[in-house]
């Protein structure tokens, strides 16, 4: 047996088979071992295959050996490999990071569990990248789900339970969306297998069906990557759940939806029906600039940091969709990048936040003044994402923006670069709200004696911080990927 | 329903058939309906039943929070054990064509385990699910 | 076309939107979540009600049948069943943990407390 052939499956299987077994050791020590151990493994995997897929081969894994279109199948490209990379790279930082954050935030009895979750939510994430099964997705896509509700409420304050609440209500419509989707897809076409029914909707494709399965798909998964006008469950959510948890989601789930959505629109339905007879690029357009308008503006106004950073993705999810919404391979290219610079930097950020609030006990802005006497590396850290969110040379921001704006140069919108540019101040003054509070104000005189925070809270961090700074001058990695798969999604090259 | 005779006497009647019904859906789903899934729930059903009958004290000794726990683990575990046996065995995963020489033996030989694995989960979860809603509001906490 | 002939798509378009209106216009968090249920059983409805032929049967091959029925939708809807069941259970479990955190489980009360929450943040303390 060549463990190789079998790293599609590997990479779902070894998250899933910790979880059970974090939850019969009992022991928070060895529970922490195990899912830590296991989310290694799956970054060792995930790299393997993207190394794998590089020269643009699609690596088919058939599940129990039933061949595709009947049976499951496992399918890695040059997209799924990178997302892959994302979701489980995230996932080995953010683990070490949670043990001893989870600490003041979780009763200690309860802390094999939250492994065992966090092991089920990962399991879930790389399990929607990976397959290439419409309902499949859907299960994978309630799997990870369902463990992020119950981590969201394991949050300290009342509120995150009400804001679990709320997102258990928007996210099941959202997935029972998805569903009608696929089921309407599978009357039309027979098929569940992506690539057979892409074969397959040539023949029927533009039929009312598929375009109201275009429709449900569209709005429920809309739902789960909180497109501006659906993004009401992620404020709340990313607010009150304990800090390992909003770093791990704000960087993963959002983009996995978002994963989802380019597979359906570009493998499945096929751009020309998506983008070329139905106005959905105007629509997407709209909705864009308004998430990266409305949005930011909204961050400007909030007291509270991880309210004001929850705020800020929705917006820069809306830079993503935008370059969806040019439908070139530029356009794709910066959302693709944009997908890895902003899980990276929106990570790092709610680990600095995490930091800020196990010491002052809260992430209100009136609570961190003068922060940075204090916290240096923390506030620093938080300063250093800060202008990779506005997008300033020499962070991963920068170029996922400056991608964005060529796609709107090259298609001659030079109004577009305006607005992306303009978007970028209102960023300015969310970011500088945190700088004027936290440099130019005196610490009160609780915070003064408070410390910076642990190493083991820094050091994941900071891993983070250093790979943004990285991603702004070494792009041949992330923008290689990038443009590599916008390729293959629109059939350009190999 | 502690003092209720006739209750507590048709309970104990009952419940062994009630959990002789269960294995028989069990091994049954392998050639008419049933499975894990209906023999899980009905193994929970049976236990729930003593619950209501002899009270939640009763049951909880009967069947104690660690082992409905280790339960709901464990039938997962045996799921992604089969899986594995198949790549032990030379297979894909979760191949069960690879786990007898004969590759129809090999089906039989997997989907019982699986279903055993469901089994185990389901009733753990059912149990599980009905302790916590029940020790809700009682138990200081 | 007519509902006569559609009639099954008639209930589960109307169970879909009974369901969802529910899940919008109620502010009781029990309620929401019946909605929540109903919205979801008219999903298994969709699924389910294709893959029946009029005098097929299950799909074990035999001599004797020649029409078969399709087994998929069903295996599908089992999952979505178990998954529906465990949103339920989750849904609850919150609805319970809030009614004890928050001494009512009407979503205006709720809501109304959050924000006397937020104030008190706003001040510091």
């Amino acid at each position: 047996m060549s463990i190789a052939l079998h790293l599609p499956a590997l990479q779902v299987v070894i998250p899933l088979v910790s979880a059970p077994l974090a939850v019969l050791v009992r022991r928070a020590d060895a529970a922490f071992l195990i899912v830590t151990a296991a989310s290694w493994a799956a970054f060792a995997t995930a790299i393997a295959l993207w190394l794998g897929t590089g020269d643009g081969a699609t690596i088919s894994y058939a599940i129990g050996n039933w061949q595709p279109p009947w049976g499951i199948e496992y399918r890695v490209d040059r997209l799924s490999s990178f997302v892959l990379l994302i979701v489980s790279g995230m996932a080995a930082i953010t683990l070490p990071y949670s043990r001893t954050s989870i600490e003041r935030e979780i009763p200690h009895e309860q802390h094999y569990l939250f492994y065992a979750m966090f092991a089920l939510c990962l399991t879930g994430l790389l399990g929607i990248t990976i397959t290439g099964d419409a309902f499949n997705i859907f299960v994978f896509l309630e799997i990870s789900s369902l463990s992020s509700y119950v981590l969201i409420a394991l949050g300290r304050d009342r509120r995150a339970l009400m804001a679990s609440y709320q997102y258990l209500v928007m996210g099941t419509i959202g997935a029972t969306f998805i569903v009608i989707g696929i089921g309407l897809l599978y009357l039309m076409t027979g098929t569940l297998n992506l690539a057979d029914m892409a074969g397959r909707l040539a023949q029927v494709g533009g039929t009312r069906p598929v375009l109201a399965a275009l429709a449900f798909l569209t709005v429920g998964i809309s739902l789960k990557l909180a497109l501006y006008p659906l993004h009401q469950w992620l404020a709340n959510a990313y607010t009150y759940a304990p800090s390992a948890v909003s770093a791990f989601l704000a960087a993963t789930a959002t983009k996995v939806s978002i994963y989802v959505l380019i597979r359906f629109y570009y493998s499945v339905f096929g751009e020309s029906l998506v983008f070329e007879k139905l106005p959905l690029p105007e629509i997407m357009l709209l909705l864009s600039l308004a998430a990266m308008f409305a949005a930011s503006a909204v961050a400007i106004f909030q007291h509270d940091l991880k309210r004001l950073f929850a705020y800020s993705s929705v917006a820069q999810i809306g830079y993503i969709t935008l370059g969806l919404s040019f439908d070139s391979v530029t356009g794709l290219t910066a959302s693709i990048v944009h997908l890895f610079n902003h899980a990276v930097t929106k990570g790092a950020l709610f680990l600095l936040i995490g930091g800020a609030v196990a010491a002052v006990g809260g992430a209100t802005l009136s609570r961190l003044s003068g922060l940075a006497r204090v916290m240096p590396l923390t506030s620093f850290g938080i300063v250093l994402g800060g202008l990779s969110l506005i997008g300033v040379p020499g962070t991963a921001g920068f170029i996922s923006k400056w991608y964005l704006i060529l796609a709107a140069l090259e298609k001659g919108q030079w109004w577009l670069a305006i607005a992306i540019v303009a978007s970028s101040l209102l960023a300015v003054a969310y970011v500088w709200r945190f700088v004027e509070v936290a440099y130019f104000r005196e610490p009160s005189a609780d915070l003064a004696t408070r410390r910076e925070a642990p190493l083991g809270l820094l050091v994941p961090a900071w891993i983070l911080v250093s790979t943004t700074l990285y991603f702004g001058l070494e792009t041949s990695v992330t923008v290689g990927s990038a443009a590599n798969a916008a390729a293959m999604l629109l059939g350009i090259g190999k | 329903m502690k003092h209720d005779l006739i209750l507590r006497v048709a309970a104990k009647l009952l419940i062994p058939f009630i959990l002789l019904f269960a294995l028989y859906v069990q091994f049954h789903g392998d050639f008419g309906p049933g499975g894990g899934f209906q023999a899980g729930v009905i193994i929970a059903a049976a236990v729930i039943f003593y619950a209501l009958i002899y009270g939640v004290e009763a049951a909880r000794k009967a069947m104690p929070d660690r082992l409905v726990e280790t339960m709901l683990a464990s039938g997962v575990l045996i799921y992604a054990g089969v899986g594995l046996m198949g790549l032990v065995m030379g297979g894909n995963y979760l191949d069960y064509f690879v786990l007898d020489r004969d590759p129809v033996l090999g089906q039989h030989r997997g989907i019982f385990w699986v279903e055993v694995g469901v089994a185990v989960t389901v009733s753990g979860v059912m149990l599980k699910v009905f302790y916590m809603f029940v020790s809700r509001g009682r138990d200081p906490e | 076309m007519s509902i006569g002939t559609h009639f099954s798509y008639a209930v589960t378009v109307f169970l879909m939107v009974a369901g969802l209106f529910i899940v919008i216009a109620r502010g009781n968090l029990i309620k929401k979540l019946v909605g929540l249920a109903i919205f979801q059983t008219s999903v298994y409805l969709l699924y389910i009600v294709p893959g029946k032929l009029i005098g097929g049967t299950a799909p074990i091959l035999d001599d004797r049948f020649k029409l078969y029925s399709n087994p998929l939708p069903h295996v599908l809807i089992l999952t979505a069943i178990v998954v529906g069941v465990a949103t339920l259970a989750l849904g609850l479990a919150l609805a319970v943990r809030i009614r004890e955190a928050y001494d009512t489980i009407e979503e205006d009360d709720i809501l109304a407390r959050d924000v006397d929450d937020c104030g008190a943040d706003r001040q510091g303390k």
